[in-house]
């Protein structure tokens, strides 16, 4: 039998978390590490793509944490990519492997996967935003034929700020999946584009009327990426972006990811643009 | 349901006692310094059942302002959740914070119910009271209709003068007066006192707000972008009073405490604000409600849109406490007002906003 750890919020507290450990640690960046996390036997995560978990430090504290594997690959465990930003992302990166956590969820809504079917993609990361992205880029992969031309487009800082090199060298070579790279400041063997997101999308050719985009980065980019992505003749419910905001709780009651009447924890991290659009606070 | 008692107010004190010998803790207004606030009455005679407002609203009875969630061992990873619910008789409640009461239970029963507030909920018997007149100088119930008794009573008393009638709206509010041998079947002359009083209290309250409640949220969707909240942000001191004695507000912050050993700690619950500037900031910095005036704004549209469309409830009472907590004299109704008559002067005027707002299905 296996329990659903969703399920154990209903157990005793919904803001207890289930122990879990690290087992594998991998430095990515200067700032950023990969954390390989098992449940305890005949628990399953059971996400998907877009969803995040609350990790916990016990003594430190909790924070969201997008889920960075895909639910085909997950076999029992998960990847959380983590930038060290904050009091709970710091103390998690001097965990050594072996160690415990704890972990809530998976919470929110995903990415409508089924939606994406018979349609283009295009994928756009900024950053550390690649890592829920990726969750969603190795379930269409591993779905390949259920849709139509496959692009990536990220940007980072540095080249040495990219996340997941290998796998962006693998899947440029797969030939299904078009990826494009940017950074803000190249180093001298940088032989790739040079600029902000958006300077990548004069250097392809789509057409928006069949595509599907997902936008997932700082809040500055999105204004700008939407930009590009409308005048390109995407439809705004085939605009989908992930939300990060502050939470406390992930379970609708604390109030700090409030915008508007929704509680981002609850009807996001996903949302369409025809679904924020009118909603002051939402891209601001 | 809803039986009909009478007991002599002289009464009052020796059926409190009885509950308290029951094993009841028991809360109800009394006064500290000049002013009225909720508290345990150890002594049952401090108990005031015709006060005014209260300074701050009685869900600190079912959101502690500091609350363990769970206790934990950080090298065994035990974890144990802290339930506590102690049996508590609320007395003296004025209707608007029953009204609270009512959100804050819709709140913690949708999607992931909270069990630390519904055991809570659970173990405690709500005794409210018809407010006979207005309660505050800032309160305008009438408009909020907050200004009679809910249906999530357990008792509810009407002051007759020198009797309570007692409207028994549980199976609750009934084993609260089991065993209590002076009340009574109200007679013709109580009936008929009890509509004289009901009837004399309705004129006594004003409307204060100058539009229909059912359009408040449509006035606040179409002042998102009023100068109205700049002239807040530029006095408003960002220093959350207002939310920590509204009775609807809920938000909360949680930290962990650990002992010198770093091996014993628990996960704790403390009252937030989202008048405090880092609310909505992510770890990294980025705030996404910078100003003031987006943070008042936030406060407003919470209390008068964005809660109404999320729970179907409106999230102001018109108890009025922010407008009189407020060191700067920010109300409730002022600011209200002050939106109406930017939008109906719009509405005249019509600029693109309010017709793209009026046109958003």
């Amino acid at each position: 039998m296996t329990t659903l750890l969703k399920e154990t919020l209903s157990h005793a507290s919904i803001y207890m978390p289930t122990p879990a450990r690290i087992v594998r640690t991998k430095a990515m960046t200067a700032h950023e590490k990969l954390f390989l996390i098992e449940l305890p036997s005949g628990f399953s995560l059971d996400h998907r793509p877009g969803q995040f978990v609350e990790l916990s430090v016990l003594g430190v504290g909790e924070a969201p944490i997008s889920i960075c594997s895909s639910p085909s690959r997950s076999n029992g465990h998960f990847e959380l990519c983590i930038r060290a930003v904050g009091k709970l992302t710091n103390a998690v990166h001097a965990l050594p492997e072996g160690s415990m956590v704890g972990i809530r969820g998976p919470f929110g809504r995903s990415f409508p996967i089924e939606r994406f079917y018979g349609r283009d993609i295009l994928f756009v990361a900024g950053g550390l935003g690649l890592a829920p992205l990726r969750s969603l880029i190795d379930e269409v992969l591993d779905r390949r034929g259920m849709f139509g031309r496959v692009i990536l487009l990220y940007g980072a800082r540095s080249p040495e700020d990219l996340l997941f090199p290998n796998e962006l060298v693998q899947w440029s070579e797969r030939g299904d999946i078009e990826v494009h790279l940017t950074v803000d400041r190249p180093s001298p063997q940088w032989v790739g584009n040079v600029g902000v997101i958006t300077t990548l999308f004069s250097k392809i050719e789509y057409d928006g009327r069949n595509m599907v985009a997902t936008i997932v980065g700082p809040p500055v980019m999105y204004r700008f990426v939407l930009r590009d992505l409308l005048a390109h003749g995407l439809a705004e419910g085939n605009i989908w972006m992930s939300f990060e905001r502050q939470m406390k709780c992930a379970v609708g009651k604390c109030g700090h990811c409030q915008m508007h009447h929704i509680y981002t924890c609850q009807e996001g991290p996903i949302f369409s643009y025809a679904e924020v659009k009118h909603l002051e606070e939402a891209l601001s | 349901m809803n039986d009909l008692k009478i007991m002599p107010k002289g009464a009052v004190k020796a059926w409190v006692e009885g509950l308290k010998a029951r094993g009841f803790r028991i809360v109800g207004p009394q006064e500290q310094h000049g002013k009225y606030v909720f508290d345990v009455l150890d002594d049952v005679g401090a108990l005031v059942l015709e006060y005014p407002i209260s300074v701050t609203a009685p869900k600190k009875y079912l959101l502690p302002p500091r609350e363990v969630l769970f206790t934990f061992n950080t090298t065994t990873m035990e974890m144990e959740a802290q339930i506590e619910a102690e049996p508590t008789v609320l007395l003296g409640m004025h209707t608007c914070d029953m009204h609270a009461i009512q959100l804050l239970d819709t709140v913690h029963a949708t999607g992931f119910a909270d069990q630390h507030y519904q055991a809570r909920r659970k173990a405690l018997y709500l005794v409210s009271i018809e407010c006979l007149s207005p309660c505050s100088p800032q309160c305008f119930c009438k408009d909020m209709e907050t200004y009679s008794a809910t249906n999530n009573y357990d008792l509810h008393f009407v002051d007759l003068g020198r009797l309570y009638a007692i409207y028994v709206g549980s199976e609750k509010g009934e084993a609260l007066l089991k065993g209590c041998t002076n009340v009574w079947k109200p007679t013709d002359g109580d009936l008929k006192t009890l509509n004289q009083v009901m009837t004399e209290k309705w004129p006594r309250f004003e409307f204060r707000l100058d539009c229909e409640l059912s359009e408040l949220p449509k006035v606040l969707g179409a002042s998102q972008t009023s100068p109205i909240w700049d002239e807040l942000g530029d006095i408003c001191l960002a220093c959350g009073a207002c939310t920590q004695i509204c009775p609807t507000c809920y938000c909360f912050d949680v930290t962990d405490e650990v002992d010198l050993k770093l091996e014993n700690g628990r996960r704790i619950r403390t009252w937030d604000s989202c008048q405090i500037e880092k609310f909505a900031m992510v770890a990294g910095g980025h705030n996404f409600r910078t100003s003031v005036a987006k943070r008042q704004r936030h406060r407003f549209m919470r209390k008068g849109k964005y809660q109404y469309e999320a729970y179907g409830q409106m999230g102001c009472v018109g108890c009025g406490r922010c407008g009189t907590g407020c060191h700067v004299g920010i109300t409730c109704i002022k600011t209200y007002n002050a939106l109406i008559r930017a939008y109906r002067a719009q509405l005249e005027t019509p600029s693109a906003e309010v017709r793209a707002v009026e046109m958003t299905p």
